[in-house]
């Protein structure tokens, strides 16, 4: 899983789309999962790294974080896997 | 080292169009207590879902109300209308406050007895009244508004029967400019049937006519329809006087006051927009002031306000159940309210609070209940924060109409709590059981056993 190339995101949340002139309002913890994708970290290795800075539980968060990435899918924010083998 | 507060991740696209004039949102507090009480703590005593009434609130909105009509009109008096919310308590207090009782059925006529209610001070309204309750009603010296003609008819013959005279008034329904005209209850005006039956009564000698009552509709967001209803109910009483010699007693205009909730589809939120008290007093009692009556003979005004009187005193706290998204990509968000105990969010878009702190950050939302049932929706698309299982939430605005019309479906009706004006609760009815369901059902002996 990859982001897309071009797609830039401020500290403050503001994720821009340069192909398609999108928008986007992130929170802070939205802020800090599209970070660690950048840096090409595993989704175990996020679940870690947020289950350790965050009051909340492996279940609640593992269901939050499938939802967010498929709402990146959605708005074409991520590369598709055969996209990522091309 | 403490951890952060968690909050799920979120992106929300920001759409570029033409701004809302009336701004973007801007508000939300939590709502964590209501009269002193922590939301938290009502929970986790009389469990979730959970109604919760202000006794401070409703005996603050009566005297407001009361304050609006009294400044304005010599002669007023308010019955509290029993369907609105007839739990003893609520209607204790609303007689405390110096209200009568208006009631539509003999249940509720025996319920304003039963809390020791004078007869002289119910007021016995509707379309289906049996003998049972008209003999009752006669005996007890309460008001009758009469409906339709075979009520008339029977009430002359009960009081033929009984050796009595009845205290009558009928219900006049008319073209207030207002639509739907609701002309099911009661006599028309304009096509002259509202005189026919006054004649009626006048000329059978068995009745006193006392009073003269009308009900233009629900929720009623124009003032000045009350203004015209009671200009025609003036015309009609100064009608009698004039041809009978016969002095009609009181004015009743009914209720139908709109609350502070806001109706489905409506731009504005109702509490900015919706007329208050005052509105509503001005025009009524500017109209019977105008009217013809001599200053000495000016008739008693009641109201028969409930909605507006008791909606902003009740609140329905929840929690969530779940989050999960449509297929279209929507938040979808299950409460464990649904519309078998909050029937009015059929026709209102009632505001939902969460009852802890959030962020800024929030999601366009559709809110459900728990009843595996499709048409079990609270909200089809509110803005809200971004709610966790387990949190909770505060519904604003439902103390009419849910605690009459709700449902015993698929689930138990809850606790309803009261907060008195010394800010303790009170349960004033309980959580329904399995057993209370049980009780009312019998099972034939051919039943009594699962297998054959």
């Amino acid at each position: 899983m990859k982001l897309r190339k071009n797609v830039a995101i401020s500290e403050a949340g503001l994720l821009f789309n340069p192909v398609t002139g999108e928008s986007f309002s992130v929170n802070p913890i939205g802020v800090e999962i599209i970070t660690l994708i950048r840096e090409e970290k595993t989704a175990d290795q996020i679940n870690h790294d947020i289950l350790e800075k965050y009051s909340t539980d492996k279940a609640t968060f593992e269901k939050d974080y499938h939802d967010f990435i498929g709402i990146l899918y959605h708005h074409n924010l991520i590369e598709r896997y055969e996209e990522t083998k091309a | 080292m403490s951890k952060i507060r968690y909050e799920r991740p979120v992106i929300k696209k920001l759409e570029t169009g033409m701004p809302n004039k009336f701004g973007t949102r801007t508000e939300y507090e939590p709502m964590t207590h209501i009269d002193g009480l922590s939301v938290k703590s009502l929970i986790k005593e009389y469990g979730s879902p959970l109604f919760v009434i202000s006794e401070k609130t409703i005996r603050n909105t009566i005297k407001k109300a009361r304050k609006a009509f009294e400044t304005r009109y010599p002669k007023v008096q308010f019955a509290w209308s029993y369907k609105t919310n007839y739990l003893n308590a609520i209607c204790t207090i609303f007689h405390q406050e110096g209200s009568w009782a208006e009631v539509v059925s003999g249940f509720e006529y025996d319920k304003a007895l039963g809390l020791g209610v004078d007869g002289k001070k119910i007021i016995f309204n509707g379309p289906e009244k049996s003998e049972e309750d008209l003999t009752k009603a006669i005996q007890h010296d309460s008001l009758i508004h009469i409906d339709h003609l075979d009520e008339l008819y029977t009430i002359t013959e009960l009081a033929e029967k009984l050796k009595s005279r009845p205290r009558v008034a009928i219900r006049v329904n008319m073209d207030t400019g207002v639509y739907p005209m609701w002309d099911r209850f009661g006599f028309n005006y304009e096509n002259g049937q509202a005189w026919d039956a006054i004649n009626k009564i006048m000329h059978s000698g068995k009745m006193e006519l006392v009073g003269l009552h009308c009900h233009i509709g629900t929720f009623m967001l124009s003032p000045f329809a009350y203004g015209i209803a009671a200009t025609k109910l003036a015309e009609l009483a100064l009608s009698v006087e004039h041809k009978f010699n016969h002095e009609i007693k009181y004015i009743d205009l009914g209720g139908g006051f709109a609350s502070k909730n806001t109706l489905k589809g409506s731009y504005l939120p109702g509490s900015d927009t919706n007329p208050s008290f005052d509105d509503f007093a001005e025009a009524i009692s500017t109209a019977l002031l105008n009217s013809n009556f001599k200053q000495d003979k000016l008739p008693l005004l009641i109201l028969e306000t409930g909605r507006a009187l008791i909606d902003e005193a009740g609140y329905l706290l929840g929690s969530v159940i779940s989050n999960k998204r449509s297929s279209t990509g929507r938040r979808n968000t299950i409460l464990d309210i649904g519309v078998n105990i909050l029937f009015t969010s059929f026709w209102y878009d009632h505001k939902i609070t969460p009852a802890q702190s959030f962020t800024q950050y929030t999601e366009d939302t559709c809110v459900y209940g728990p009843l595996c049932m499709n048409i079990d929706v609270i909200r089809e698309s509110t803005n809200l924060p971004l709610l966790n299982r387990g949190d909770q939430v505060v519904i604003h605005s439902v103390g009419a109409y849910n605690m009459t019309q709700w449902m015993q479906f698929i689930a138990l009706r809850p606790h309803v709590v009261l907060i008195d004006t010394e800010e303790k609760p009170h349960v004033i009815r309980l959580r329904e059981t399995l057993d209370n369901m049980n009780s009312m059902e019998q099972l034939p002996a051919h039943l009594s056993k699962l297998n054959k």
